[in-house]
């Protein structure tokens, strides 16, 4: 199967074509450097990413307080570990690099406060 | 009168790295007036991850980055006070300043640093047509909504341009439950960085529609829906247009330097930038004022910011140091072919060539040519690039070759040439 994406890796924007073939990327065209191929062969046979979202505070200086996974998460997961998060309250204080959750939904990522909240 | 040696206005990216920088070079009676109940700026709401990679050699989140500044600020003893609104700036440096708890006070600072940042271009400069009702935001401002108060703006959404903070802002929505139908971009091309396409929109199968724009808005009271329509030479081609239902139009149109003050103090601004004409120094035509950040022009990574702001730190400790000495004259930064702009747009005649960093946008999109800087018939810098376009800012580190004689160089002249 072909699959076609935009190279990330410089302002170029190299237009990649892959030949995917049972889940094994067979070969990549289009890249103009290594890292072109790297980065098609990583997208399409695993590709992940950080989550930063925002989990309710209670009792804070902010209502909310941002976090991130700390490690990629599967891409195929974001929206999953963004639901999952609605339902999460953390008391303040927070602290920046708080674990408020680990290991996200089997992710074996931990999601950790990325600024400190003060109690109100 | 209260006096200090160095007023920086704005406690965001830009103050903070430019209080760090003069403290490091000798200054010792510095006061960071920012407006907001906290420092940091603009990255408070930036809750996404891709900065400080240059600065820090790894991957922050907006908040995390700002800590990083806040926390050296106070190593330094460097003294801030929040929630102090600048009303007016004075051409000899007097500033007026409001804050809840000292009522309004003058400063007389002997140098200042504007870092002022820069807002978004809002509906009213956009000339789009219609009905006024609820549900227009500028992308930032649904991110401060969502992001700070843990509001969420509306459901169905349309977001109109394709800056940054429009692309990050549709994958913010998706994330908190709400559907980005699509992206409408003016240009034939995005305005936003290739892996923000990638991971704000592909990943979330969001539409963008290049050559598009919002021809009309929909209901009364609150935002029904807008109509889309392709452009040709900047005009919508009839026939094209597309109704589409939502309650809520994020606007990502550009940014403009904050300059009020600058303006009410006298200092020259550029046409081009929307911030002040400044020399090597990054000092502007008021001796003693310094510009740094967003207020001087638009960038696109943060860390770039805190380099500038740095330097304008230093040359506002140079200036301190050596008050009353006279300057030997500045010659002109000129922009040839392809060039948009450079920052800064003079160079002082006693400065370092090798000291210099030329910032600048080009005018288009190119693939493979040459940036290159004249001095007179010298081509003192040449470098090949292999893709520019005007949404990445390019950065040029003048070699230290010796210009046979500054005196007869009228300008540099930065320019694209083919390779």
């Amino acid at each position: 199967m072909e699959w076609k994406l935009i190279c990330i890796g410089c302002p170029l924007g190299c237009e990649l074509t892959a030949q995917v073939e049972g889940g094994e990327v067979r070969s990549v065209t289009g890249n103009t450097c290594p890292n072109g191929e790297r980065y098609a062969r990583k997208e399409l046979t695993n590709p992940t990413r950080i989550l930063t979202t925002t989990v309710r505070v209670k009792n804070g200086a902010l209502p909310v307080v941002s976090v991130k996974t700390r490690g990629e998460v599967p891409k195929g997961k974001l929206l999953d570990c963004a639901r999952a998060l609605k339902a999460i309250e953390v008391a303040a204080p927070v602290a920046l690099g708080q674990v408020i959750v680990p290991d996200l939904l089997g992710t074996g990522a931990d999601l950790v406060a990325t600024k400190s909240v003060e109690q109100a | 009168m209260k006096t200090c040696d160095l007023a920086i206005i704005g406690g965001g990216p830009a103050g903070l790295a430019a209080a760090i920088g003069a403290r490091k070079a000798g200054v010792e009676n510095i006061l960071i007036l920012e407006r907001d109940s906290r420092l940091g700026g603009i990255l408070n709401q930036c809750i996404h991850s891709g900065f400080g990679l240059h600065t820090f050699q790894e991957e922050l989140t907006g908040p995390e980055y700002a800590a990083r500044f806040v926390e050296e600020v106070q190593q330094l003893g460097i003294e801030c006070l929040c929630n102090a609104m600048v009303l007016d700036l004075a051409a000899d440096k007097t500033l007026t300043i409001i804050h809840p708890e000292r009522g309004i006070f003058t400063l007389h600072p002997k140098a200042v640093i504007l870092a002022m940042g820069c807002r978004e271009r809002p509906r009213g400069a956009l000339n789009i047509p219609g009905h006024r009702p609820a549900g227009i935001y500028t992308a930032g401002t649904a991110q401060y909504l969502v992001n700070l108060e843990g509001k969420m703006p509306g459901r169905e959404c349309v977001i109109l341009g394709s800056g940054d903070i429009g692309l990050i802002m549709a994958r913010r929505m998706t994330l908190e439950g709400a559907k980005v139908k699509v992206v409408a971009e003016l240009m034939p091309y995005s305005g936003g960085l290739k892996r923000n396409i990638v991971q704000c929109l592909e990943d979330f199968d969001i539409p963008l529609k290049l050559s598009h724009t919002v021809v009309n808005i929909h209901g009364k009271e609150r935002l029904t829906g807008v109509t889309l329509a392709r452009v040709e030479n900047g005009v919508p081609v009839p026939g094209t247009e597309e109704y589409i239902p939502c309650d809520t139009l994020l606007l990502s149109c550009g940014l403009i330097p904050e300059n009020e003050l600058s303006r009410g103090a006298g200092v020259d601004l550029s046409p081009v930038t929307n911030g002040p004409v400044v020399n090597d120094s990054l000092e502007t035509s008021i001796p003693g004022v310094f510009a740094a950040g967003n207020v001087l022009h638009v960038h696109d990574l943060v860390d770039y910011v805190s380099q500038e702001a740095e330097a304008a730190g230093q040359s506002a400790a140079a200036y301190l140091a050596q008050a009353g000495q006279k300057k030997a004259g500045e010659i002109p930064v000129r922009c040839g072919s392809g060039i948009r702009y450079t920052v800064p747009q003079k160079i002082r005649l006693e400065s370092r060539i090798e000291n210099v960093t030329l910032r600048l946008r080009v005018d288009g999109v190119y693939q493979n040519k040459r940036l290159s800087v004249w001095a007179g018939e010298n081509r003192i810098y040449s470098k090949k690039r292999r893709a520019l376009a005007p949404g990445e800012m390019e950065t040029i580190k003048l070699p230290g070759k010796t210009i046979p004689d500054w005196t007869s160089v009228e300008c540099l002249r930065v320019e694209l040439e083919e390779i």
